[in-house]
């Protein structure tokens, strides 16, 4: 029977499946961060558990860790004792654990596919919803919360039911200054922030196809903003190669024993999907958000809808909310709406090949003064390569900031966060009410359309600035 | 009566078991209630589960959960697609901790509903005319009493019930006080035999 790319990683890591209960699922590789592992760990300890398979397991600091100068300490006692229990818990458990300031730490969904531990056909999970980043990968990757990650730490297994299967197809080709990003938030605004609950996604079609691994990241990382946990690309040679040589990657003649392995794991030809979806990326514009949920997203050269063209009660009420608290006008143009703060990064725009296109964008201008621009690689592996391409030149030059890895001011734990009341054009992946600080207002797009802003001092279009 | 041990103020079930949960219910009618809304994230440098209820919607407070009808409320009723973004169980957490041992609403996010299962909140999704019925009640009349009936499947207000279903894995662990992790850890067997099948390069 023909199977698709989920179907044969989820039967491939099947230890046991009994009629009625859960699947027991393998997990290949658990991925841990500070936040939510403190409470799993305590678990163990309670239980007098080990850590089943360290060598299956990597830490990093990403999310409360201050992106300030390496050398201020953590400015926040709490934050700093969130990540010296992270480290003690790596050492108690024998964990490899890559702490601020270690050449290999970054955001875990940027530092792990560079390390090469991000594989094709592989069950990965990590106890955040963004894990789905790794999909890009051709990997069965999710967030799970923290009775779980204690779970995967106990036994290197997790209780699943089977999800059901939904092709996303994209043909056609994206314009020059149209990006993953503005496609994935056109997938979401299509889907709504919940059409993708209870499903794993496989990305297909042409345009998914030319994306690089960067943009593949960006597509499946923001799956869970439409309700699925895991969305995925099945591997190809644009994987293999940008895999190939990382440290964890398999070398010599594993690596040719799993290139074979890799290339079987696409969708058999007529495989049958629960569900399946389409979307044409030709004439597809930048994207930009306007409310306070990710699928609130219109073409940055359209305008503001009005709740009064919305039929469903609840939607259209929630809509009123959301504008409000944007303090956005129904009716009127994206363009040219005003602007605090620009963000650039996160793990869903935090890679060189993002900073690259918002450096594109800025070189040769400055930041309007009027707006603060933080530039946050995701990991210090892209913070090396991107000053050995002077970057950071180009940023400093033009007025931004050019600051230490982590996870910043998507989530603003660790400090970075707009104030009460201010606007950002934001990299990242949500723009719930609150989420970059109390008060704060998100709209989230691309990294050129985020530059663009960040230069014209309101809402921009990048394709005018070629 | 017979009231959910959700492990005294603390969030995680310790070994207790849930078989029901009634009392008063409150409602905050909006869909998508995100994890960022019930529990913002500058509230997670914690280290442990408890004492996030102070904090529970603290973006929106002071607001129903601080009103006189709130007062001892176990049920909290919402729209659809309640829980969605981040995988953060100190969402559960912190609506265990407040005194929450159910919501109801139209539907749940994946993560959430996991999450909230795993810790002993019940996540009950009815279906319509029943949903909008329950939140329609609960918002004319904030602190109705309302009952959770796990072994029944069954939601029950003053004039009216509906059932409701359960992935019945998770509702077997609820009723029995199942341990999951010491349920895998009894398949120990199967999962080395699984480990030893895998080619050495993937070990």
């Amino acid at each position: 029977m023909p199977r698709t790319i989920i179907d044969k990683i989820w039967e491939r890591h099947l230890v046991a499946s009994p009629g009625a209960a859960p699947a027991l699922l393998y997990i290949d590789l658990h991925l841990v961060h500070e936040v939510t592992s403190p409470q799993a760990f305590e678990g163990l300890r309670r239980r007098g558990l080990r850590v089943r398979r360290p060598e299956r397991t990597f830490a990093v600091a990403d999310h409360a860790i201050p992106t300030t100068p390496l050398a201020d300490p953590i400015a926040d006692p709490v934050a700093a004792r969130q990540v010296s229990q992270l480290e003690a818990n790596c050492r108690e458990f024998g964990i490899p654990c890559y702490g601020r300031g270690h050449e290999r730490q970054g955001i875990v969904h940027v530092a792990g596919p560079e390390l090469g531990l991000t594989r094709p056909g592989t069950t990965i999970v990590c106890g955040d919803s963004h894990t789905a980043t790794h999909g890009a990968f051709g990997a069965l990757a999710f967030g799970i919360g923290t009775s779980e990650v204690e779970m995967v730490l106990a036994t290197q297994c997790l209780l699943q039911r089977r999800p059901r299967t939904c092709r996303i197809r994209v043909d056609g080709a994206l314009a020059p200054g149209v990006s993953a990003k503005d496609l994935v938030l056109a997938i979401i605004a299509k889907l709504g922030v919940n059409g993708g609950t209870g499903f794993v996604f496989e990305y297909a079609g042409a345009a998914v196809r030319s994306l690089s691994m960067e943009g593949r990241m960006t597509l499946c990382n923001m799956s869970i903003e439409a309700g699925a946990r895991a969305g995925l690309v099945a591997p190809d040679d644009t994987t293999f190669a940008w895999l190939h040589g990382r440290p964890f990657a398999p070398s010599g003649a594993a690596w040719d024993a799993a290139l074979r392995r890799w290339r079987e794991l696409a969708s058999d030809p007529d495989a049958a999907f629960d569900r399946e979806a389409s979307l044409s990326a030709d004439g597809l514009a930048p994207m930009i958000t306007f409310g306070t949920n990710p699928a609130m997203a219109v073409a940055i050269d359209g305008s503001v809808p009005d709740p009064g063209g919305v039929s469903d009660e609840g939607d259209r009420q929630a809509l009123r909310r959301a504008l409000e608290y944007m303090a956005i006008e129904a009716g009127k143009p994206l363009l040219g709406q005003r602007l605090d703060v620009v963000f650039v990064g996160s793990c869903t725009n935090g890679r060189l090949e993002d900073l690259r296109e918002a450096a594109r964008l800025l070189r040769g201008r400055r930041v309007h003064p009027g707006v603060r621009m933080l530039v946050v690689p995701g990991s210090r592996a892209v913070r090396a390569a991107a000053e050995a391409e002077g970057l950071n030149r180009v940023f400093l030059d033009a007025g931004a900031e050019w600051r230490e890895p982590g996870c910043s001011m998507c989530i603003a734990m660790n400090g970075d966060e707009l104030k009460p009341g201010q606007r950002a054009i934001s990299t990242s992946n949500r723009n719930f009410e609150g989420r970059q600080g109390p008060g704060s207002r998100t709209m989230l797009a691309s990294p050129a359309t985020a530059a663009a802003c960040a230069v014209a001092g309101v809402v921009a279009d990048p394709r005018r600035f070629a | 009566m017979t009231r959910a041990q959700a492990s005294g103020g603390g969030g995680r079930r310790a070994s207790g078991r849930v078989v029901r949960v009634e009392g008063p219910a409150v409602a905050l009618p909006r869909d998508n209630i995100d994890t960022d809304q019930i529990i913002p994230a500058r509230f997670l440098k914690t280290t442990t589960r408890e004492g996030l209820g102070a904090h529970l919607f603290a973006g929106w407070r002071p607001c129903i959960l601080d009103e006189p009808a709130a007062r001892g409320a176990r049920i909290l009723v919402a729209g659809r697609n309640f829980g969605c973004g981040s995988s953060r169980e100190h969402a559960p957490w912190a609506l265990l901790d407040f005194g929450f041992g159910a919501v109801v609403a139209g539907s749940f996010a994946d993560i959430f509903r996991q999450n909230a299962l795993k810790n002993g909140l019940l996540p009950v999704a009815l279906p319509e005319p029943e949903h909008a019925q329950v939140l329609a009640l609960t918002v004319s009349q904030p602190g109705v009493g309302l009952e959770v009936d796990l072994e029944r499947q069954l939601l029950s207000w003053p004039s009216g019930a509906c059932p409701f279903s359960i992935d019945p894995f998770a509702r077997e662990c609820l009723l029995q006080g199942v341990d999951e992790i010491g349920y895998v850890l009894r398949q120990e067997k199967a999962i080395e035999e699984y480990e030893a099948r895998q080619p050495a390069s993937e070990r």
